[in-house]
């Protein structure tokens, strides 16, 4: 079957359909092509939401809860793509987050997908771009993206979210690392997961701290105070708190004209990246070729550095 | 059309890449050493395991193999409800319109293991079965 009409089956509500277009997006090539060119032009209308933070902090039962309260306000079905790492030795995956999310699984207009990272690094799928344009493009709004476990500067998911989360546990650090972190950085909403254990109420306090040492707003620009939630992911505590945060940030996204910002930057980021992509895949073509083998072969016996050797191998690409 | 030359089929599974196996324990069964073992296994043999551990419905597990476009599924059984549940499984799949096969792993009687081929489960594996084996069982039963 070809893909316009697969595209077709999954607009109209099939799964099995847009199960089978999400697999055409991660595996790339022609008919990933394909997939892109059809739901780019239809998408953006989404909100897509980013959930990220350190391993075990509570992502996927947060992730499983808030698609709960989502599907609630939204007519349209939720998205989720939940992100688990591949092992870097084998390839393969235990992609683990649908037992966290018994709360939606089994909800009819909830649709999870689990992907493996398949290498890149950041915390999120090469593919997880192409996913969030398709779900969007079926009509799935809001999206929600749960990033792997990650630590201090693996925060990719901010150049592709509208809203970012960021979850932190009783214990995680204190007031220096939370300066220190570049996740902390991104994020529009936070979450004190775990809020019920001792600690939580210092962990929310070296938060305010930092959010107070970097309160230095620009009077020109609109500024966005990151808000503390505090949740019991497992009992669902504070988690429509966490939702009606989101439906703000939304509202101050749109009514400020930031969403327009962080969406052609997204576009931007994209398009380079895929820039990098094919000329990085010809560049290493060329380098196979005969020519390519020669300027090796000098680098290798010294006589050409590494650098000077890949501009003549691009030399026609990087004469303007 | 000329885009119809350069799509290639969307049901091919080209080479090279990763299968996705769902791994479930159906109904009242809480051992999942087996299943975590073999999750283990698959994944150190490049496999992305989908990974829905114990208390599963036949509902359920349909669900994640549309929405994760799976290549198969693998049950994991120890409480002798095999020949009742394994079936179940299978006819859940045709109902659904899935052409994949379910591969039936765990403590399964000598005799009992025709009777789940004759109904449609694609391989049944046993204790002691090792990595090659289950590897091998599963990508038998995809290719078929």
């Amino acid at each position: 079957m070809p893909v316009p009409d697969v595209f077709e089956l999954a607009r109209n509500g099939e799964r099995r359909a847009l199960g089978r277009l999400l697999t055409l997006v991660e595996r790339g090539g022609v008919n990933g092509d394909k997939v892109a060119e059809i739901s780019h032009p239809i998408a953006g209308s989404s909100h897509v939401v980013g959930l990220t933070g350190a391993p075990g902090a509570g992502k996927s039962t947060i992730t499983g809860r808030l698609a709960a309260a989502a599907g609630l306000a939204s007519e349209s079905g939720v998205g989720v793509v939940a992100i688990d790492p591949s092992s870097p030795i084998t390839g393969g995956a235990i992609l683990g987050d649908r037992i966290r999310m018994d709360e939606v699984i089994d909800r009819e207009g909830t649709f999870v997908r689990s992907m493996a990272t398949r290498g890149s690094s950041g915390g999120l799928a090469l593919a997880v771009p192409g996913a969030i344009r398709v779900l969007d493009a079926v009509g799935y709004d809001p999206v929600i993206i749960e990033t792997v476990g990650v630590g201090q500067v693996e925060v990719d998911i901010a150049g592709t979210a509208d809203t970012t989360i960021v979850v932190v546990t009783p214990g995680w650090g204190d007031a220096v690392q939370a300066n220190k972190a570049g996740l902390l950085e991104v994020a529009d909403i936070f979450v004190v997961n775990k809020a019920e254990r001792p600690g939580a109420s210092d962990a929310r306090r070296d938060l305010e701290l930092m959010l107070d040492l970097g309160a230095h707003p620009d009077p020109n620009k609109p500024t966005w105070r990151a808000p503390i939630l505090m949740t019991t992911a497992t009992d669902g505590s504070g988690i429509d708190e966490l939702w009606d945060q989101v439906v703000a940030h939304r509202s101050w996204l749109t009514e400020t004209g930031e969403l327009l910002g962080r969406r052609q930057n997204r576009d931007r980021f994209e398009m380079l990246g895929r820039v990098d992509e094919l000329l990085g895949g010809l560049g290493r073509k060329r380098a196979e070729s005969e020519q390519g083998l020669a300027l090796l072969a000098d680098v290798q016996s010294r006589k050409l550095s590494p650098t000077a050797a890949a501009a003549e191998l691009l030399a026609d690409l990087l004469e303007s | 059309m000329s885009t119809e030359s350069t799509t290639t089929d969307v049901a091919a599974q080209p080479d090279g890449e990763p299968l996705r196996v769902i791994l479930a324990k159906l109904g009242l069964d809480g051992h999942d050493r087996g299943l975590k073992v073999v999750a283990r296994m698959l994944r150190d043999a490049g496999v992305e395991v989908i990974y829905l551990g114990i208390r599963q419905t036949t509902a359920t597990i349909i669900n994640a193999a549309e929405q994760e476009d799976a290549d198969a599924i693998g049950l994991s059984m120890h409480n002798a409800g095999h020949l009742t549940l394994a079936p179940r499984m299978v006819e859940a799949v045709k109902e659904a319109g899935l052409d994949i096969p379910v591969i039936v792993g765990g403590i399964i009687p000598d005799d009992d293991v025709i009777e789940l081929q004759n109904k449609g489960i694609a391989a049944v594996l046993g204790p002691g079965a090792s990595t090659d084996d289950v590897v091998a069982a599963v990508r038998t039963s995809i290719s078929n």
